[in-house]
């Protein structure tokens, strides 16, 4: 059978890059296959190509046997290729039918006949069960909804295959069940999927074929039966992979954040963090688990002076600094990993030897009175980019033409560079690769060990179990339990973040291994 | 395959300098093609308004050689009595020729005045369009030039004549100084609105100018508090606040406040390059919600950048009236203040770039009026030619797509404001 699409030798070269080197890569019709890669690998390049972004330097590009040039976009839905970006291209003022039809707009007369195209996004959930209502307004709608509407907006421009960019990276766990149904079902109906990721458990949950790239090249190409989480990030990173982190039982020390009765707004002046208690001690990683939305972003913006606190205290290493600016929070030896890194924690127009003082940029030595001393600064860049590992062709690069990882390690490289009594690391490995994770997570448990602080805030429960000596879980803004990582499980953590007691969750759910010994004994 | 050979061999850190050499090229060399491009519209625009080359080239194939000939007599004598009201190079080199033969210098000096008219006239644009980079360098949109310009004038003249008996040495700063703190203020009541109640400053910029004009008809109608009794202009600037001319010859108006421009276009490169206060500019400007995650206070920082941004607006105003016009009348500014965001927008918001535009503006609008004089070209022509400089600027694709230049890396347009709803 002629596969559906066939890429041959397709090389693609960019100013001091060689992000794709003679790349193949078949696809079958109704075959999810997954093209996994760290982050730079190549993988945008090689689908940016196939979406007419780019052309190739070199390479053919098939269709059904047919060989073909795609020359942007618009050719691409022609051919009935549709790209899932990760960034949703969606205009949140208008309703999803009026997203939908944007750019081939079907009309009555002079008049957009919006119900025609109505009824048949309609036709369309119905058939992939992608439910979404076609007279609601995007801005309206949650991240996993949003996906969706883009899913129906290639599938209603008839497009038979679909590219789908990390289309994991900014879902909650259960919307990204989700998205395995609707694309599971769209296989079954013949559509061919292309799924890039870097997440090695969907790859294998998901996908029938794999296909790794390693900077540029493809290095394998695998059936997904019989491949395993390890062997395909060796594949990926090009060594052996720690998956899990190795760390020894915690020394822990005094206190050094006190969260009392803390009450927080959030930015609809809602109530956010309602009457929250913590205390996290150095030498030990407290992690908060909780379903996203639950007052975590509030309660960490709160405590680093973001956010105005509305009652209660917070004090760190005994001094108060309830409402106290960034600043004064920042001279009191915290470093922070904002949750949304280009949001947040970068100015992605600076270069990255900019983006490493944004909050020491004041003081000695990369300033000297009010002068900026670009020789201290520039030396220390070359000395951080080494130390820890930001792939760059130089420290002059802005940092908006990092990879994600990258981007991540210069806010890590930044916040570790100095001396640190408390590390707050909000969703420190959203959207990046093994490799990565592995990187950081070592780092996390490394500050750990020398006596820091660390609050760990994520919405991978893998993560907090790995890497938390301590849990506190986050529900509707207060915590509903704290309780010593290592007695309780997985599933106890996941019924408590949906609002059960510990008692409940104890009583309702498979035990710990401590538990189990407990028992035993 | 030897292209490709050939990029190979080139280590990632060769390629990237090869690069950021193409991007300063486009920077150059897009302005420079938009403004030779304007001028051939602008030649077209002055043959098409001629009834006599309009008709000789309705005639074309009757007598070719005329319409070509009128063509090109239209526009040699329109941009030839531009080129000589602006820099007039063929009466300095005469000049010089006489000289060399001992004839005196007084030829030269003549022939030098429309040059230094020219830099006399891009002094104005320089302050005010070092003010709206500025503020755009700090992600604010500073509209305002033309009250913050006013209120500067206003306050220098009334020093400038109202305090009697200081030497130059004192009046002079003093009305400098007065001009300069004038201005801030005014501009800084727009800054601390955005701060503290988040008004939004391209809003509250357009509305401080009416008040800033209203002000100044009220001051400066007949008798009013800063008029004098029998014309609607301020008395005459005391000759111990003046900023000196440098030359004697007649007509020649160039002065030492040419040179304070020069000063201040490095002052602020020097400022948003070299110092902390302009670190924490651009990073406010380039993203605020990193700005106040790093430490920075943002809201103060709006109140200072509006501060500066003004009073670099309000030095246009001063400097101009202690130098050249040593009195204020009503209607002023004259829309410089929005020629300003021309300027800004001409020079991608760096000092250097402002200064280049700044001198072409101020020579194109010197030459225009000689043009006008001679050819009976109206100076709209100009005007004109000054937008399509502005359009082709601001669309730069108009520009690589006429030449065929090749695009440059991604993030080499410049973001020049954040605008509404940030």
């Amino acid at each position: 059978m002629t596969p559906v699409l066939d890429l041959r030798n397709i090389t693609k070269q960019f100013p001091g890059v060689l992000a794709n080197d003679h790349i193949n890569l078949t696809l079958e019709e109704g075959e999810i296959h997954a093209l996994l890669g760290e982050n730079g690998a190549g993988k945008s390049t090689l689908m940016n190509i196939l979406y007419g972004l780019y052309n190739p330097d070199e390479g053919e590009i098939h269709i059904r046997g047919q060989r073909t040039q795609i020359s942007g976009p618009t050719d691409a839905i022609r051919q009935g290729i549709g790209m899932v970006h990760q960034h949703f291209m969606l205009v949140p003022v208008l309703t999803v039918t009026e997203n939908v039809m944007l750019g081939e707009e079907p009309t009555k007369g002079a008049i957009l006949d919006r119900k025609l195209v109505a009824e048949r996004i309609r036709e369309l959930s119905r058939r992939h069960g992608l439910e979404v209502d076609p007279d609601a307004r995007v801005e309206n709608l949650s991240v996993g909804v949003r996906q969706r509407v883009e899913i129906i907006k290639v599938l209603y421009r008839k497009a038979n295959i679909l590219i789908l960019d990390e289309p994991t990276a900014v879902l909650t766990p259960q919307e990204a069940d989700d998205l395995f149904e609707i694309l599971r079902s769209l296989r079954k109906q013949g559509v061919s999927i292309i799924f890039i990721s870097h997440k090695l458990r969907e790859v294998l949950e998901l996908a029938d074929r794999v296909t790794v790239i390693r900077r540029g090249r493809v290095i394998g190409e695998t059936k997904t039966a019989g491949a395993s989480q390890a062997t395909l990030a060796e594949m990926m990173v090009g060594r052996q992979v720690a998956l899990t982190v190795s760390k020894h039982a915690a020394t822990v020390g005094d206190a050094i954040v006190q969260v009392n009765n803390l009450k927080v707004l959030d930015n609809r002046l809602q109530i956010a963090v309602n009457g929250a208690d913590l205390e996290v001690r150095a030498g030990e990683i407290m992690g908060i688990a909780g379903v996203q939305g639950n007052g975590q972003t509030e309660l960490i913006e709160a405590i680093t002076g973001l956010r105005t606190v509305q009652q209660g205290s917070v004090k760190l290493a005994g001094q108060d600094v309830t409402n106290a600016s960034p600043r004064r929070v920042t001279e009191c030896g915290v470093g922070h990993i904002p949750e949304d890194r280009q949001e947040d924690g970068l100015v992605l127009s600076f270069p990255i030897y900019d983006n490493l003082i944004i909050n020491s940029y004041y003081r000695q030595p990369y300033a000297k009175g009010l002068v900026v001393n670009q020789k201290a600064i520039e030396g220390q860049a070359g000395a951080l980019i080494e130390k820890f590992d930001i792939r760059t062709p130089g420290a002059e690069v802005p940092v908006s033409n990092l990879s994600g990882g990258n981007q991540q390690k210069v806010i890590i490289a930044r916040e570790l560079n100095r001396p640190l009594k408390l590390l707050i690391a909000n969703q420190p490995t959203r959207g990046l690769d093994v490799g990565s994770i592995e990187f950081i997570h070592k780092q996390l448990v490394e500050k750990r060990d020398d006596g820091v602080a660390v609050l760990l805030v994520s919405a991978e429960l893998d993560e907090i179990m790995g890497l938390a000596d301590r849990i506190a879980v986050m529900f509707k803004g207060k915590f509903t339990a704290i309780v010593d990582a290592k007695t309780v499980s997985k599933e106890q953590v996941g019924l408590m973040m949906a609002g059960n007691t510990l008692e409940e969750a104890l009583a309702n759910a498979p035990r710990s291994a401590v538990q189990q010994q407990e028992i035993i004994t | 395959m030897s292209k490709k050979a050939a990029t190979q061999s080139s280590t990632a850190k060769e390629a990237h300098p090869a690069k950021k050499q193409g991007g300063v090229m486009n920077a150059i060399l897009i302005p420079l093609l938009a403004v030779i491009t304007a001028l051939i519209i602008g030649a077209i625009l002055i043959l098409v308004t001629e009834k006599t080359v309009v008709n000789a080239w309705l005639h074309f194939f009757d007598n070719p050689g005329a319409a070509l000939k009128l063509t090109w007599k239209s526009v040699s004598t329109a941009y030839g009595a531009m080129l000589e009201g602006a820099l007039n190079p063929g009466g300095i080199v005469k000049g010089i020729g006489v000289a060399l033969r001992g004839g005196g210098t007084q030829d030269l000096a003549v022939a030098m005045v429309p040059l230094a008219e020219s830099l006399t006239q891009s002094v104005p644009y320089i302050f005010a369009g070092l003010a709206v980079a500025f503020a755009f360098q700090g992600g604010l949109f500073n509209i305002g030039g033309e009250g913050q310009m006013l209120v500067g004038a206003l306050c220098s003249v009334y020093v400038g004549f109202k305090v009697t008996g200081l030497p130059w040495a004192i009046h002079l700063p003093l009305a400098l100084l007065a001009g300069l703190a004038g201005s801030a203020l005014w501009a800084m009541i727009v800054g601390a609105l955005k701060a503290y109640t988040g008004a939004h400053e391209v809003i509250n910029t357009i509305m401080m100018n009416w008040i800033a004009i209203s002000l100044s008809t009220w001051l400066l109608k007949v008798g009013g508090p800063m008029a004098r009794p029998d014309v609607p202009v301020t008395p005459p600037v005391l000759e111990s606040a003046w900023i000196p001319r440098l030359f004697t010859t007649p007509g020649n108006r160039f002065h030492l406040g040419f040179f304070l421009a020069l000063f201040v276009v490095w002052l602020v490169w020097w400022l948003l390059y070299k110092s902390t206060l302009g670190f924490q500019i651009r990073m406010v400007g380039a993203n605020p919600k990193a700005a106040k995650y790093s430490g920075v206070n943002v809201k103060r920082l709006w109140i200072i950048i509006m501060g500066i941004s003004g009073s670099l607006a309000g030095l246009a105003g001063t400097v101009q009236t202690l130098a050249v016009d040593r009195w204020v009348g009503v209607g002023f500014s004259s829309g410089m203040g929005f020629d300003a965001i021309a300027l800004a927008l001409l020079g991608k918001n760096h000092p250097v770039g402002v200064l280049m535009a700044a001198l072409l503006f101020g020579t194109l609008k010197n030459g225009a009026t000689r043009m006008q004089s001679v050819a009976q070209i109206p100076v709209d022509i100009i005007t004109i030619v000054i937008a399509l400089v502005i359009v082709f600027i601001a669309a730069p694709e108009i520009i690589r797509t006429l030449y065929r230049l090749r695009k440059g890396s991604i993030s080499e347009g410049p973001v020049f404001t954040k605008g509404w709803g940030s």
